[in-house]
């Protein structure tokens, strides 16, 4: 047995910072408090560093509980890059909502270390770990705008569910060790394809698995959560939450089914055909009555899982199983930078004692702040999938790995799906731009104005040329 | 299969029979006497006083939640300590790291004052 902590050591970086910063933060005055955020995002940058140098570093470590790949890199250089997103998004909000602690910044590195964990996991045990790793903060996080009662209540209906979703995870593993008595993905595999597994219990196991991850996920019919908890949690948490958590959930999905379970294809891709199917209908359908532009981000949150569980269906099929794992993870990236953009544009526009989240608050400050208004234009395109931006060639490439595997009906609905989300995307814009309203003043503030910014013009250029992006993503192969 | 759990089918109807059979013994032959403080509700022993709704602090709480904190580490501190010889020094590497982990914990909390009682 030998220690080599290297395959890990974006992970070590971060949660090694999470741990100084918990101590450093105790022990520093006042007056140096600002030293927390801008030592987390300088720990999250030589992490992003790091990882960025492990590219093309195949490897198993740690007795083969993790594995280092294209994939996890790719997976992981998004998680980095929405932590420090997050940071920007939190930095101003979380001083003026008068819930500035410095232990905001160590939970989210918490939580990021366990989404770097989570890409990384070749055995079940370590998705489970990784997966609790990323949650525990994440309830902490929900609750912090405490004493204020929506997000308490928030902390507590996420800390439930979620402890009843990694109960079903890990009942799931449980299963899957009993039928082959492996928890590590190729153990699993190898017992499976030797024939000496116990197949029903192996079907179940990777049921179970399905729906703890989809939990994570926002899937529906496991969504329920999703918008009660991003409207109640703190906004600058929602944003993390969506983009983070969601992407964890799909990593987690994609290089379990993907490395394990092609053998069990045949009973499952049924399930997740179903699941897609409803979970862009319903987010979407659900979407429109919402008054709340937090919970219409969060129903937009969960139709967008369901696109990305569309190019997830064909996982069985090895000939294009290569080009469904370039788009989807391609379509985490895309949704993480129109995700952060419009989060930002919320944050911003968010008044004391949690006004100016409705969506008829937006009334003319499209008139007021064109900036702002052309931005939120920008994501909100992003989101339906229009051209030129960046969503539309993260749809374009899902809809055609989709219909590469043959799924042709699901990509009608996928269709159809995106046509309804075009009315509630538009109607945020149309009432920044059409109507005239009360006088709502946007919080300026150079970290915001430079997330939005950054994000608006990250989807229009890269829309431009979507070509080194999805090549990165093509190239962030799983090793199987 | 079954010869290898039938001590503990065995362990378990014994437990079984023992809960009815000892209580209905006493009940049959033990004596009974009434007397006032029997009635009175147990308080450890001591003379109750208050009403039995009243609120109690749930302080205790912070503590219990450090206990079983630091009661889990035990846990996992054996099983280690067992096989230590075989493992060597990069398990006492990785043991370090997960006491450091738990160690960062308790001064977070002593700081935050979780230990002071008032």
């Amino acid at each position: 047995m030998t220690l080599d902590f290297t395959p890990i050591l974006p992970f070590m970086i971060v949660a090694g910072a999470a741990l100084a910063l918990l101590v450093l933060d105790l022990f520093w005055p006042v007056r140096l408090k600002w030293l927390t955020p801008l030592l987390a995002a300088a720990s999250l940058l030589a992490a992003l560093v790091v990882e960025l140098g492990q590219a093309n570093y195949l490897r198993a470590g740690l007795s083969n509980m993790v594995i280092i790949d294209n994939f996890s890199v790719f997976a992981n250089a998004i998680f980095i890059c929405s932590g420090i997103a997050a940071i920007a998004l939190a930095y101003d909000y979380i001083q003026r909502t008068g819930i500035n602690h410095g232990e905001y910044y160590v939970l989210m590195l918490f939580s990021i270390s366990g989404m770097l964990l989570m890409s990384t996991a070749a055995d079940l045990i370590i998705v489970f770990l990784a997966l609790e790793l990323l949650s525990v903060p994440l309830y902490v996080l929900t609750g912090f705008a405490r004493p204020r009662l929506d997000s308490e209540e928030a902390a507590l209906k996420y800390f439930l569910l979620g402890a009843f979703s990694s109960g079903v995870l890990l009942y799931g593993i449980a299963l899957l060790y009993g039928a082959t008595s492996y928890t590590s993905l190729h153990g699993i595999l190898s017992a499976v394809s030797r024939g000496t597994a116990d197949m029903p219990l192996v079907v179940v196991g990777a049921a179970f698995l399905l729906v703890g991850v989809a939990f994570k996920g926002g899937v529906v019919p496991f969504h329920m959560w999703a918008p009660d908890v991003y409207q109640g949690a703190p906004t600058s948490v929602t944003g993390f939450m969506s983009v983070g958590a969601k992407a964890a959930g799909f990593v987690a999905l994609l290089r379990i089914f993907v490395v394990a379970f092609p053998p069990v294809a045949v009973e499952l891709t049924s399930v997740m055909n179903f699941l897609a199917s409803l979970t862009m209908l319903i987010g979407n359908i659900a979407a429109i009555g919402q008054r709340n532009i937090k919970r219409m981000l969060a129903y937009s949150g969960i139709a967008q899982a369901g696109y990305m569980l569309m190019a997830f269906v064909p996982f069985g099929n090895k000939a294009i199983i290569n080009d469904s794992v370039a788009s989807m993870i391609f379509y985490l990236a895309v949704y993480a930078i129109a995700s952060f953009g419009a989060w930002a544009v919320v944050v911003a526009v968010e008044q004391a004692e949690g006004r100016g989240l409705d969506i008829d608050d937006y009334a003319g400050l499209g008139r007021r702040y064109p900036l702002l208004g052309v931005a939120m234009l920008i994501f909100m395109l992003s989101f339906i999938g229009l051209p030129p931006t960046l969503g539309f060639w993260g749809k374009f490439y899902l809809f055609r790995s989709v219909i590469e595997g043959n799924y042709i009906v699901l990509a009608l609905v996928g269709m159809l799906a995106s046509l309804i989300s075009a009315y509630y995307y538009l109607r945020v814009v149309v009432m920044m731009f059409l109507h005239d309203g009360a006088n709502i003043t946007v919080r300026r503030n150079w970290l915001l104005s430079g997330l939005v910014g950054v994000s608006a013009l990250a989807v229009l250029l890269l829309g431009l040329m979507p070509g080194p992006l999805f090549q990165m993503a093509a190239d962030a192969l799983l090793r199987l | 299969m079954v010869n290898e759990f039938l001590p503990i089918g065995v362990l378990i109807i014994l437990a079984v029979a023992l809960a009815i059979v000892v209580p209905t013994l006493g009940y049959l032959f033990g004596p009974r006497r009434y007397v006032p403080a029997k009635s009175r509700p147990y308080e450890s022993g001591m003379t109750p006083f208050g009403p039995g709704t009243r609120r109690v602090s749930v302080r205790y709480y912070m503590i219990a939640v450090l206990f079983i904190l630091f009661d889990v580490e035990v846990v996992f501190f054996l099983p280690w300590a067992v096989v230590f010889k075989e493992l060597g020094v990069p398990a006492l590497i990785e043991m370090g790291l997960f006491a450091l982990v738990v160690v960062v914990g308790l001064v977070y909390a002593w700081k935050k004052g979780a230990l002071e009682w008032e």
